[in-house]
Protein backbone atom coordinates (compact mmCIF):
# COMPACT_ATOMS: atom_id res chain seq x y z
CA UNK A 1 0.00 0.00 0.00
CA UNK A 2 1.55 3.21 -1.12
CA UNK A 3 -1.47 5.43 -0.66
CA UNK A 4 -4.31 5.91 1.78
CA UNK A 5 -7.33 6.89 -0.27
CA UNK A 6 -6.81 5.99 -3.91
CA UNK A 7 -5.37 2.46 -3.83
CA UNK A 8 -8.35 1.00 -5.65
CA UNK A 9 -8.92 3.76 -8.20
CA UNK A 10 -7.40 1.83 -11.11
CA UNK A 11 -9.06 -1.52 -10.37
CA UNK A 12 -11.89 -2.92 -12.45
CA UNK A 13 -15.21 -2.77 -10.56
CA UNK A 14 -13.47 -1.00 -7.67
CA UNK A 15 -16.89 0.20 -6.49
CA UNK A 16 -18.18 -3.28 -5.70
CA UNK A 17 -18.09 -5.20 -2.44
CA UNK A 18 -16.14 -8.26 -3.73
CA UNK A 19 -13.31 -6.08 -5.05
CA UNK A 20 -13.26 -4.02 -1.87
CA UNK A 21 -13.07 -7.09 0.36
CA UNK A 22 -10.45 -8.83 -1.78
CA UNK A 23 -8.19 -5.79 -1.38
CA UNK A 24 -8.20 -5.50 2.39
CA UNK A 25 -11.60 -3.87 2.83
CA UNK A 26 -13.81 -4.37 5.92
CA UNK A 27 -10.84 -5.65 7.92
CA UNK A 28 -10.23 -2.56 10.06
CA UNK A 29 -13.89 -2.37 11.04
CA UNK A 30 -13.81 -5.88 12.54
CA UNK A 31 -11.09 -4.75 14.98
CA UNK A 32 -13.09 -1.95 16.52
CA UNK A 33 -15.70 -4.14 18.18
CA UNK A 34 -13.06 -5.29 20.67
CA UNK A 35 -12.20 -1.65 21.42
CA UNK A 36 -13.94 1.02 23.48
CA UNK A 37 -15.44 3.91 21.45
CA UNK A 38 -13.12 6.31 23.30
CA UNK A 39 -10.10 4.31 22.12
CA UNK A 40 -11.24 4.69 18.51
CA UNK A 41 -11.51 8.45 18.97
CA UNK A 42 -8.06 8.54 20.60
CA UNK A 43 -6.53 6.76 17.61
CA UNK A 44 -8.04 9.29 15.20
CA UNK A 45 -6.89 12.18 17.41
CA UNK A 46 -3.38 10.70 17.41
CA UNK A 47 -3.38 10.42 13.61
CA UNK A 48 -3.91 14.19 13.39
CA UNK A 49 -6.52 13.71 10.65
CA UNK A 50 -7.99 17.09 9.77
CA UNK A 51 -11.33 17.77 8.09
CA UNK A 52 -10.94 17.71 4.32
CA UNK A 53 -14.03 19.76 3.49
CA UNK A 54 -12.21 23.07 3.67
CA UNK A 55 -11.86 24.22 7.26
CA UNK A 56 -9.27 21.64 8.34
CA UNK A 57 -10.69 21.09 11.83
CA UNK A 58 -9.21 18.02 13.59
CA UNK A 59 -11.67 15.17 13.06
CA UNK A 60 -11.05 13.27 16.30
CA UNK A 61 -11.47 16.44 18.35
CA UNK A 62 -14.80 17.11 16.64
CA UNK A 63 -16.00 13.59 17.51
CA UNK A 64 -14.94 14.13 21.12
CA UNK A 65 -17.42 17.01 21.45
CA UNK A 66 -20.39 14.64 21.17
CA UNK A 67 -21.86 14.34 24.68
CA UNK A 68 -21.74 10.80 26.02
CA UNK A 69 -24.58 11.18 28.51
CA UNK A 70 -27.19 12.69 26.15
CA UNK A 71 -30.40 10.64 25.99
CA UNK A 72 -31.02 11.90 22.43
CA UNK A 73 -30.10 9.93 19.32
CA UNK A 74 -26.79 10.92 17.77
CA UNK A 75 -26.25 11.40 14.06
CA UNK A 76 -23.41 11.27 11.60
CA UNK A 77 -23.85 13.29 8.41
CA UNK A 78 -21.48 12.80 5.51
CA UNK A 79 -21.00 15.94 3.49
CA UNK A 80 -20.97 14.74 -0.12
CA UNK A 81 -22.37 18.03 -1.43
CA UNK A 82 -19.11 18.74 -3.22
CA UNK A 83 -19.71 22.04 -5.02
CA UNK A 84 -16.64 24.21 -4.46
CA UNK A 85 -15.51 25.32 -7.92
CA UNK A 86 -12.38 23.41 -8.92
CA UNK A 87 -13.09 20.46 -6.59
CA UNK A 88 -14.08 16.98 -7.75
CA UNK A 89 -12.24 14.52 -5.48
CA UNK A 90 -15.29 13.43 -3.42
CA UNK A 91 -17.06 12.55 -6.65
CA UNK A 92 -14.16 10.20 -7.47
CA UNK A 93 -14.20 8.68 -3.97
CA UNK A 94 -17.95 8.02 -4.24
CA UNK A 95 -17.76 6.63 -7.76
CA UNK A 96 -14.60 4.56 -7.40
CA UNK A 97 -14.44 3.43 -3.78
CA UNK A 98 -17.80 3.86 -2.00
CA UNK A 99 -17.21 0.94 0.38
CA UNK A 100 -14.15 2.69 1.82
CA UNK A 101 -16.50 5.50 2.84
CA UNK A 102 -19.05 3.06 4.27
CA UNK A 103 -16.38 1.31 6.34
CA UNK A 104 -15.30 4.74 7.61
CA UNK A 105 -18.91 5.52 8.46
CA UNK A 106 -19.31 2.34 10.51
CA UNK A 107 -16.13 3.07 12.50
CA UNK A 108 -17.10 6.70 13.05
CA UNK A 109 -20.65 5.89 14.15
CA UNK A 110 -19.30 3.29 16.59
CA UNK A 111 -16.88 5.90 17.99
CA UNK A 112 -19.51 8.57 18.58
CA UNK A 113 -22.30 6.20 19.62
CA UNK A 114 -24.55 6.80 16.61
CA UNK A 115 -26.97 4.35 15.02
CA UNK A 116 -27.95 6.55 12.11
CA UNK A 117 -26.02 8.19 9.31
CA UNK A 118 -27.13 10.29 6.35
CA UNK A 119 -24.96 10.74 3.28
CA UNK A 120 -25.90 14.07 1.71
CA UNK A 121 -24.98 13.80 -1.99
CA UNK A 122 -25.17 16.79 -4.25
CA UNK A 123 -28.14 16.60 -6.60
CA UNK A 124 -26.09 16.68 -9.81
CA UNK A 125 -24.09 13.58 -8.81
CA UNK A 126 -26.04 10.96 -10.71
CA UNK A 127 -23.43 8.20 -11.04
CA UNK A 128 -21.89 8.91 -7.63
CA UNK A 129 -25.31 8.73 -5.94
CA UNK A 130 -26.11 5.46 -7.73
CA UNK A 131 -22.74 3.95 -6.79
CA UNK A 132 -22.93 4.86 -3.10
CA UNK A 133 -26.59 3.77 -3.04
CA UNK A 134 -25.70 0.39 -4.55
CA UNK A 135 -22.78 -0.01 -2.13
CA UNK A 136 -25.06 0.73 0.85
CA UNK A 137 -27.49 -1.93 -0.44
CA UNK A 138 -24.61 -4.44 -0.78
CA UNK A 139 -23.50 -3.69 2.78
CA UNK A 140 -27.05 -4.19 4.10
CA UNK A 141 -27.35 -7.50 2.27
CA UNK A 142 -24.07 -8.72 3.76
CA UNK A 143 -25.06 -7.75 7.32
CA UNK A 144 -22.52 -4.91 7.49
CA UNK A 145 -25.33 -2.39 7.93
CA UNK A 146 -28.71 -2.78 9.59
CA UNK A 147 -29.46 -4.66 12.79
CA UNK A 148 -26.68 -6.46 14.70
CA UNK A 149 -23.96 -5.66 12.17
CA UNK A 150 -21.02 -8.07 11.83
CA UNK A 151 -22.88 -10.37 14.19
CA UNK A 152 -22.39 -7.91 17.06
CA UNK A 153 -25.16 -6.27 19.03
CA UNK A 154 -24.79 -2.98 17.23
CA UNK A 155 -27.34 -1.40 14.86
CA UNK A 156 -26.54 1.08 12.14
CA UNK A 157 -28.75 2.58 9.45
CA UNK A 158 -27.28 4.53 6.54
CA UNK A 159 -29.45 6.57 4.17
CA UNK A 160 -28.31 8.28 0.97
CA UNK A 161 -30.02 11.66 0.71
CA UNK A 162 -29.93 13.60 -2.53
CA UNK A 163 -29.65 17.39 -2.58
CA UNK A 164 -31.19 19.44 -5.37
CA UNK A 165 -28.73 22.04 -6.54
CA UNK A 166 -27.53 24.54 -3.97
CA UNK A 167 -23.85 25.30 -3.26
CA UNK A 168 -24.75 26.58 0.19
CA UNK A 169 -25.85 23.12 1.34
CA UNK A 170 -22.16 22.20 1.57
CA UNK A 171 -22.04 24.56 4.58
CA UNK A 172 -22.62 22.15 7.44
CA UNK A 173 -25.59 23.80 9.13
CA UNK A 174 -27.28 24.56 5.79
CA UNK A 175 -26.82 20.87 5.03
CA UNK A 176 -28.69 20.04 8.25
CA UNK A 177 -31.52 22.40 7.37
CA UNK A 178 -31.74 20.85 3.92
CA UNK A 179 -31.79 17.34 5.39
CA UNK A 180 -34.69 18.42 7.59
CA UNK A 181 -36.66 19.34 4.44
CA UNK A 182 -36.10 23.08 4.41
CA UNK A 183 -34.38 25.75 2.35
CA UNK A 184 -30.63 25.55 2.88
CA UNK A 185 -30.17 28.51 5.20
CA UNK A 186 -27.10 28.28 7.48
CA UNK A 187 -27.78 28.40 11.21
CA UNK A 188 -26.26 30.77 13.72
CA UNK A 189 -23.51 29.09 15.76
CA UNK A 190 -23.42 28.44 18.69
CA UNK A 191 -25.03 26.10 19.43
CA UNK A 192 -22.67 23.90 17.44
CA UNK A 193 -24.01 20.77 15.73
CA UNK A 194 -22.09 18.53 18.16
CA UNK A 195 -24.69 19.60 20.76
CA UNK A 196 -27.68 20.76 18.70
CA UNK A 197 -27.50 19.38 15.18
CA UNK A 198 -29.78 17.29 13.01
CA UNK A 199 -33.35 17.19 14.42
CA UNK A 200 -31.96 19.04 17.47
CA UNK A 201 -29.67 16.12 18.36
CA UNK A 202 -25.88 15.80 18.75
CA UNK A 203 -24.42 15.51 15.25
CA UNK A 204 -21.04 15.08 13.60
CA UNK A 205 -20.69 16.35 10.04
CA UNK A 206 -17.61 15.26 8.11
CA UNK A 207 -16.50 15.40 4.50
CA UNK A 208 -16.34 12.25 2.32
CA UNK A 209 -12.54 12.39 2.11
CA UNK A 210 -12.14 12.73 5.88
CA UNK A 211 -14.21 9.65 6.66
CA UNK A 212 -12.65 7.69 3.77
CA UNK A 213 -9.27 7.97 5.55
CA UNK A 214 -10.62 6.43 8.77
CA UNK A 215 -10.40 2.72 7.76
CA UNK A 216 -6.67 3.15 7.03
CA UNK A 217 -6.05 4.88 10.36
CA UNK A 218 -7.82 2.18 12.37
CA UNK A 219 -6.43 -0.63 10.23
CA UNK A 220 -2.77 0.43 10.06
CA UNK A 221 -2.61 2.68 13.10
CA UNK A 222 -2.17 6.40 13.59
CA UNK A 223 1.62 6.14 13.32
CA UNK A 224 1.40 4.66 9.83
CA UNK A 225 -0.82 7.54 8.77
CA UNK A 226 1.68 10.00 10.21
CA UNK A 227 4.44 8.58 8.01
CA UNK A 228 3.10 11.01 5.42
CA UNK A 229 2.68 14.74 5.71
CA UNK A 230 4.02 17.22 8.21
CA UNK A 231 3.78 17.45 12.00
CA UNK A 232 0.72 19.72 11.91
CA UNK A 233 -0.72 18.47 8.61
CA UNK A 234 -0.27 14.69 8.76
CA UNK A 235 -1.31 12.20 6.12
CA UNK A 236 -2.14 12.47 2.47
CA UNK A 237 -4.67 14.67 0.69
CA UNK A 238 -6.50 14.51 -2.60
CA UNK A 239 -5.97 17.45 -4.90
CA UNK A 240 -8.31 18.13 -7.82
CA UNK A 241 -6.45 19.93 -10.57
CA UNK A 242 -8.08 21.85 -13.39
CA UNK A 243 -7.34 24.66 -15.82
CA UNK A 244 -4.08 25.04 -17.69
CA UNK A 245 -2.11 21.89 -16.85
CA UNK A 246 -1.26 19.06 -19.21
CA UNK A 247 -2.72 16.33 -17.00
CA UNK A 248 -5.69 17.59 -14.99
CA UNK A 249 -7.30 15.14 -12.56
CA UNK A 250 -7.36 13.92 -8.96
CA UNK A 251 -4.02 13.15 -7.29
CA UNK A 252 -3.19 11.87 -3.82
CA UNK A 253 -0.01 13.36 -2.43
CA UNK A 254 1.44 13.70 1.07
CA UNK A 255 0.62 17.01 2.73
CA UNK A 256 3.57 19.38 2.59
CA UNK A 257 4.37 18.38 -1.00
CA UNK A 258 5.90 21.28 -2.98
CA UNK A 259 3.35 22.84 -5.32
CA UNK A 260 6.06 23.30 -7.96
CA UNK A 261 6.89 19.57 -8.05
CA UNK A 262 3.19 18.81 -8.07
CA UNK A 263 2.48 21.03 -11.09
CA UNK A 264 5.54 19.93 -13.06
CA UNK A 265 5.49 16.20 -12.24
CA UNK A 266 2.02 14.91 -11.35
CA UNK A 267 0.21 17.47 -13.48
CA UNK A 268 2.64 17.25 -16.41
CA UNK A 269 3.46 20.96 -16.50
CA UNK A 270 1.64 24.11 -17.54
CA UNK A 271 -0.43 23.91 -20.72
CA UNK A 272 -1.87 26.75 -22.82
CA UNK A 273 0.93 29.31 -23.25
CA UNK A 274 3.15 27.21 -20.98
CA UNK A 275 3.77 30.19 -18.73
CA UNK A 276 2.12 30.22 -15.30
CA UNK A 277 0.27 33.34 -14.19
CA UNK A 278 -1.68 32.32 -11.10
CA UNK A 279 -2.85 29.38 -9.00
CA UNK A 280 -5.94 29.06 -6.83
CA UNK A 281 -4.75 26.41 -4.37
CA UNK A 282 -7.87 25.39 -2.45
CA UNK A 283 -11.09 25.94 -4.37
CA UNK A 284 -12.36 29.24 -5.76
CA UNK A 285 -13.13 30.69 -2.32
CA UNK A 286 -9.50 31.13 -1.25
CA UNK A 287 -7.13 34.02 -2.06
CA UNK A 288 -5.15 33.54 -5.27
CA UNK A 289 -1.38 33.01 -5.56
CA UNK A 290 0.81 34.70 -8.16
CA UNK A 291 3.15 32.46 -10.16
CA UNK A 292 6.07 33.56 -8.00
CA UNK A 293 4.20 32.72 -4.79
CA UNK A 294 2.99 29.42 -6.22
CA UNK A 295 6.46 28.20 -7.22
CA UNK A 296 7.63 28.45 -3.59
CA UNK A 297 4.47 27.13 -1.88
CA UNK A 298 3.94 23.77 -0.20
CA UNK A 299 0.63 21.94 -0.13
CA UNK A 300 -0.27 21.92 3.55
CA UNK A 301 -2.45 23.97 5.87
CA UNK A 302 0.38 25.95 7.53
CA UNK A 303 2.50 26.75 4.47
CA UNK A 304 -0.47 28.05 2.52
CA UNK A 305 -1.68 30.08 5.51
CA UNK A 306 1.79 31.64 5.64
CA UNK A 307 1.29 32.69 2.01
CA UNK A 308 -1.99 34.38 2.94
CA UNK A 309 -4.22 31.75 1.42
CA UNK A 310 -5.73 28.39 2.41
CA UNK A 311 -5.57 24.70 1.56
CA UNK A 312 -9.38 24.71 1.53
CA UNK A 313 -10.86 21.81 -0.40
CA UNK A 314 -7.68 21.12 -2.39
CA UNK A 315 -9.23 22.34 -5.62
CA UNK A 316 -6.21 23.61 -7.57
CA UNK A 317 -7.13 25.88 -10.49
CA UNK A 318 -4.16 26.76 -12.70
CA UNK A 319 -4.09 29.76 -15.05
CA UNK A 320 -1.58 30.54 -17.78
CA UNK A 321 -0.52 34.08 -18.64
CA UNK A 322 -3.21 34.54 -21.28
CA UNK A 323 -5.89 34.75 -18.58
CA UNK A 324 -7.34 38.18 -17.77
CA UNK A 325 -7.94 38.25 -14.01
CA UNK A 326 -10.79 40.73 -14.43
CA UNK A 327 -12.51 38.08 -16.57
CA UNK A 328 -11.77 35.32 -14.04
CA UNK A 329 -13.10 37.38 -11.13
CA UNK A 330 -16.21 38.34 -13.10
CA UNK A 331 -16.83 34.64 -13.69
CA UNK A 332 -16.51 33.81 -9.98
CA UNK A 333 -18.59 36.75 -8.78
CA UNK A 334 -21.52 35.44 -10.82
CA UNK A 335 -21.15 32.10 -9.05
CA UNK A 336 -21.28 33.57 -5.54
CA UNK A 337 -24.06 35.97 -6.39
CA UNK A 338 -26.10 33.05 -7.76
CA UNK A 339 -25.34 30.82 -4.78
CA UNK A 340 -25.87 33.26 -1.90
CA UNK A 341 -28.84 31.88 0.06
CA UNK A 342 -30.18 35.40 0.54
CA UNK A 343 -30.52 35.17 4.29
CA UNK A 344 -27.98 37.86 5.32
CA UNK A 345 -28.13 41.30 3.75
CA UNK A 346 -24.34 41.89 3.51
CA UNK A 347 -23.96 38.68 1.50
CA UNK A 348 -27.10 38.86 -0.63
CA UNK A 349 -26.50 42.51 -1.57
CA UNK A 350 -22.70 42.35 -1.45
CA UNK A 351 -22.30 39.41 -3.82
CA UNK A 352 -25.03 40.88 -6.03
CA UNK A 353 -23.39 44.31 -6.33
CA UNK A 354 -19.88 42.94 -6.75
CA UNK A 355 -21.19 40.84 -9.59
CA UNK A 356 -23.06 43.73 -11.23
CA UNK A 357 -20.06 46.04 -10.95
CA UNK A 358 -17.63 43.46 -12.35
CA UNK A 359 -19.92 42.49 -15.22
CA UNK A 360 -20.26 46.15 -16.21
CA UNK A 361 -16.54 46.76 -15.62
CA UNK A 362 -15.65 43.93 -17.98
CA UNK A 363 -18.32 44.75 -20.58
CA UNK A 364 -18.15 48.53 -20.76
CA UNK A 365 -14.94 49.46 -18.98
CA UNK A 366 -14.70 51.13 -15.57
CA UNK A 367 -12.88 53.64 -13.43
CA UNK A 368 -10.37 53.47 -10.54
CA UNK A 369 -13.29 54.42 -8.26
CA UNK A 370 -14.99 51.13 -9.15
CA UNK A 371 -12.07 49.25 -7.62
CA UNK A 372 -12.29 51.33 -4.43
CA UNK A 373 -16.00 50.60 -4.30
CA UNK A 374 -15.36 46.85 -4.67
CA UNK A 375 -12.93 46.92 -1.74
CA UNK A 376 -15.43 48.91 0.31
CA UNK A 377 -18.18 46.36 -0.36
CA UNK A 378 -15.78 43.61 0.75
CA UNK A 379 -15.18 45.47 4.03
CA UNK A 380 -18.92 45.37 4.61
CA UNK A 381 -19.14 41.62 3.96
CA UNK A 382 -16.24 39.95 5.78
CA UNK A 383 -17.22 38.66 9.21
CA UNK A 384 -20.68 40.21 9.07
CA UNK A 385 -22.80 37.22 8.10
CA UNK A 386 -24.03 33.91 9.53
CA UNK A 387 -21.79 31.74 7.34
CA UNK A 388 -18.64 32.40 5.33
CA UNK A 389 -20.08 32.56 1.80
CA UNK A 390 -19.70 36.36 1.86
CA UNK A 391 -16.04 36.01 2.89
CA UNK A 392 -15.59 33.38 0.19
CA UNK A 393 -16.17 36.04 -2.47
CA UNK A 394 -14.63 38.97 -0.61
CA UNK A 395 -11.29 37.19 -0.11
CA UNK A 396 -10.77 36.46 -3.81
CA UNK A 397 -11.91 39.97 -4.79
CA UNK A 398 -9.36 41.59 -2.47
CA UNK A 399 -6.54 39.30 -3.55
CA UNK A 400 -7.18 39.59 -7.31
CA UNK A 401 -7.37 43.40 -7.09
CA UNK A 402 -4.22 43.57 -5.00
CA UNK A 403 -2.10 41.07 -6.94
CA UNK A 404 -3.17 41.77 -10.52
CA UNK A 405 -3.98 45.53 -10.62
CA UNK A 406 -2.76 45.82 -14.24
CA UNK A 407 -5.45 43.39 -15.41
CA UNK A 408 -8.10 45.69 -14.01
CA UNK A 409 -6.42 48.94 -15.12
CA UNK A 410 -6.57 47.60 -18.68
CA UNK A 411 -10.35 47.94 -18.48
CA UNK A 412 -10.38 51.59 -17.39
CA UNK A 413 -12.40 53.75 -19.75
CA UNK A 414 -10.32 56.24 -21.74
CA UNK A 415 -11.01 59.80 -20.57
CA UNK B 1 -55.50 18.09 -11.68
CA UNK B 2 -55.23 15.62 -8.82
CA UNK B 3 -51.69 14.38 -8.45
CA UNK B 4 -51.14 10.90 -7.06
CA UNK B 5 -48.15 8.61 -7.11
CA UNK B 6 -48.24 5.49 -9.27
CA UNK B 7 -48.46 2.23 -7.31
CA UNK B 8 -44.71 1.69 -7.67
CA UNK B 9 -43.84 5.22 -6.61
CA UNK B 10 -46.31 5.05 -3.72
CA UNK B 11 -44.26 2.12 -2.43
CA UNK B 12 -41.09 4.15 -2.79
CA UNK B 13 -42.82 7.03 -0.97
CA UNK B 14 -43.82 4.77 1.94
CA UNK B 15 -40.29 3.41 2.15
CA UNK B 16 -38.81 6.92 2.19
CA UNK B 17 -40.91 7.91 5.20
CA UNK B 18 -39.36 5.09 7.25
CA UNK B 19 -35.86 6.58 6.76
CA UNK B 20 -36.52 9.85 8.63
CA UNK B 21 -37.86 10.71 12.08
CA UNK B 22 -40.05 13.51 10.67
CA UNK B 23 -42.25 13.64 7.57
CA UNK B 24 -40.79 17.01 6.63
CA UNK B 25 -37.29 15.53 6.29
CA UNK B 26 -38.56 13.36 3.44
CA UNK B 27 -39.53 16.46 1.44
CA UNK B 28 -36.50 16.59 -0.88
CA UNK B 29 -36.57 12.88 -1.80
CA UNK B 30 -40.36 13.03 -2.23
CA UNK B 31 -40.03 16.04 -4.55
CA UNK B 32 -37.44 14.10 -6.57
CA UNK B 33 -39.85 11.20 -6.83
CA UNK B 34 -42.68 13.48 -7.96
CA UNK B 35 -40.46 15.25 -10.48
CA UNK B 36 -39.36 11.90 -11.91
CA UNK B 37 -42.98 10.85 -12.35
CA UNK B 38 -44.48 14.11 -13.56
CA UNK B 39 -41.49 15.71 -15.32
CA UNK B 40 -41.73 18.94 -13.35
CA UNK B 41 -43.39 20.33 -10.23
CA UNK B 42 -46.32 22.65 -11.01
CA UNK B 43 -48.11 24.19 -8.07
CA UNK B 44 -50.87 21.57 -7.85
CA UNK B 45 -48.26 18.82 -7.54
CA UNK B 46 -46.58 20.83 -4.81
CA UNK B 47 -49.93 21.20 -3.02
CA UNK B 48 -50.57 17.45 -3.23
CA UNK B 49 -47.14 16.78 -1.71
CA UNK B 50 -47.81 19.32 1.04
CA UNK B 51 -50.96 17.35 1.94
CA UNK B 52 -49.11 14.02 1.92
CA UNK B 53 -46.41 15.34 4.28
CA UNK B 54 -48.64 17.54 6.48
CA UNK B 55 -46.77 20.68 5.43
CA UNK B 56 -48.05 24.14 4.53
CA UNK B 57 -48.07 24.53 0.71
CA UNK B 58 -46.05 27.71 1.14
CA UNK B 59 -43.25 25.72 2.76
CA UNK B 60 -43.13 23.32 -0.17
CA UNK B 61 -43.11 26.21 -2.65
CA UNK B 62 -40.29 27.85 -0.67
CA UNK B 63 -38.22 24.70 -0.96
CA UNK B 64 -38.98 24.07 -4.65
CA UNK B 65 -38.02 27.63 -5.55
CA UNK B 66 -34.79 27.50 -3.50
CA UNK B 67 -33.18 24.51 -5.22
CA UNK B 68 -32.18 24.98 -8.86
CA UNK B 69 -32.81 21.36 -9.86
CA UNK B 70 -36.50 21.44 -8.95
CA UNK B 71 -38.44 22.80 -11.93
CA UNK B 72 -41.88 24.36 -11.63
CA UNK B 73 -42.06 24.67 -15.43
CA UNK B 74 -41.34 21.96 -17.99
CA UNK B 75 -37.88 21.78 -19.58
CA UNK B 76 -36.97 20.16 -22.90
CA UNK B 77 -36.87 16.41 -23.42
CA UNK B 78 -33.10 16.91 -23.43
CA UNK B 79 -32.13 19.46 -20.81
CA UNK B 80 -28.61 20.69 -21.63
CA UNK B 81 -26.88 22.08 -18.55
CA UNK B 82 -23.56 23.64 -19.50
CA UNK B 83 -21.12 24.45 -16.71
CA UNK B 84 -20.14 28.11 -16.84
CA UNK B 85 -17.86 28.31 -13.76
CA UNK B 86 -14.16 29.16 -13.88
CA UNK B 87 -12.44 25.80 -14.48
CA UNK B 88 -14.64 24.95 -17.47
CA UNK B 89 -14.52 28.56 -18.69
CA UNK B 90 -10.70 28.38 -18.74
CA UNK B 91 -10.88 25.52 -21.23
CA UNK B 92 -13.57 26.91 -23.51
CA UNK B 93 -17.07 26.46 -22.07
CA UNK B 94 -18.13 29.88 -23.36
CA UNK B 95 -17.76 28.73 -26.96
CA UNK B 96 -19.56 25.46 -26.17
CA UNK B 97 -22.56 27.36 -24.82
CA UNK B 98 -22.48 29.72 -27.82
CA UNK B 99 -22.40 26.76 -30.21
CA UNK B 100 -25.53 25.31 -28.60
CA UNK B 101 -27.27 28.70 -28.70
CA UNK B 102 -26.45 29.13 -32.39
CA UNK B 103 -27.42 25.61 -33.38
CA UNK B 104 -30.70 25.49 -31.48
CA UNK B 105 -31.51 29.23 -31.71
CA UNK B 106 -32.28 29.40 -28.00
CA UNK B 107 -30.71 31.33 -25.15
CA UNK B 108 -29.96 30.38 -21.56
CA UNK B 109 -33.25 29.40 -19.88
CA UNK B 110 -35.14 28.76 -23.12
CA UNK B 111 -36.64 25.67 -24.76
CA UNK B 112 -36.84 24.92 -28.51
CA UNK B 113 -40.34 25.26 -29.99
CA UNK B 114 -40.62 21.50 -30.53
CA UNK B 115 -39.90 20.95 -26.83
CA UNK B 116 -36.90 18.76 -27.63
CA UNK B 117 -34.05 20.82 -26.19
CA UNK B 118 -33.62 23.33 -23.39
CA UNK B 119 -30.45 25.14 -22.36
CA UNK B 120 -29.38 26.17 -18.88
CA UNK B 121 -26.02 27.59 -17.89
CA UNK B 122 -25.25 26.05 -14.52
CA UNK B 123 -22.62 26.47 -11.83
CA UNK B 124 -19.67 24.12 -11.24
CA UNK B 125 -20.61 20.46 -11.89
CA UNK B 126 -17.48 19.08 -10.16
CA UNK B 127 -16.16 17.93 -13.51
CA UNK B 128 -13.37 20.51 -13.57
CA UNK B 129 -10.56 18.20 -14.69
CA UNK B 130 -12.58 16.99 -17.68
CA UNK B 131 -14.02 20.30 -18.85
CA UNK B 132 -15.77 21.76 -20.66
CA UNK B 133 -18.57 19.70 -19.14
CA UNK B 134 -22.33 19.58 -19.27
CA UNK B 135 -25.17 17.41 -18.09
CA UNK B 136 -27.71 16.10 -20.57
CA UNK B 137 -30.57 15.42 -18.20
CA UNK B 138 -28.67 13.36 -15.56
CA UNK B 139 -25.73 12.12 -17.62
CA UNK B 140 -22.36 13.90 -17.63
CA UNK B 141 -20.72 14.71 -20.97
CA UNK B 142 -17.11 15.78 -20.63
CA UNK B 143 -14.13 17.13 -22.61
CA UNK B 144 -16.62 18.83 -24.94
CA UNK B 145 -15.63 20.32 -28.29
CA UNK B 146 -17.75 22.11 -30.88
CA UNK B 147 -17.75 19.10 -33.26
CA UNK B 148 -18.82 16.87 -30.37
CA UNK B 149 -21.74 19.23 -29.70
CA UNK B 150 -22.80 19.17 -33.37
CA UNK B 151 -22.67 15.40 -33.41
CA UNK B 152 -24.60 15.05 -30.14
CA UNK B 153 -27.38 17.45 -31.11
CA UNK B 154 -27.86 15.65 -34.43
CA UNK B 155 -27.98 12.28 -32.72
CA UNK B 156 -30.46 13.40 -30.07
CA UNK B 157 -32.72 15.12 -32.61
CA UNK B 158 -33.16 11.77 -34.37
CA UNK B 159 -34.11 9.75 -31.28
Amino acid sequence: MTKVLTNRFGLKDSHTLPVYESTGGYVAVKKIFSMQPAEVITEVVKSGLRGRGGAGFPAGTKWGYIPKDSPKPKYLCINADESEPGTFKDRYLLELDPHQLIEGIIITCFAIGSNCCYIYCRGEFDLATKRIGAAVAEAYAKGYLGKGIFGKGYNLDVTVHRGAGAYICGEETALLESLEGKRGHPRIKPPFPALVGLFGCPTVINNVETISAVPFILGQGADSYRKWGTEKSPGTKLFSVSGHVKKPGVYEVPLGYPLKDFLLNECGGISGTGRLKAVIPGGSSVPILTAEEAWSANLDYESLAAKGTMLGSGGVIVMDDSVDMAWALKNLSLFYSHESCGQCTPCREGTGWINKILQRFYREGGTPEDLGLLNEICDNMVGKTICVLADALAMPVRSYLQKFPEDFARHFRKA
Amino acid sequence: MNFAFTAENQKAFDALLTRYPTKQAALLPVLWLAQKQHGYLPFDVQEAIALMLDLPPGHVYGVVSFYTMFKDKPVGKYHLQVCRTLSCALVGSESIARRIEDKLKIKNGETTKDGLFSLELVECLASCGTGPAMQVNEAYMENLTEPKIDELLEKLAKT
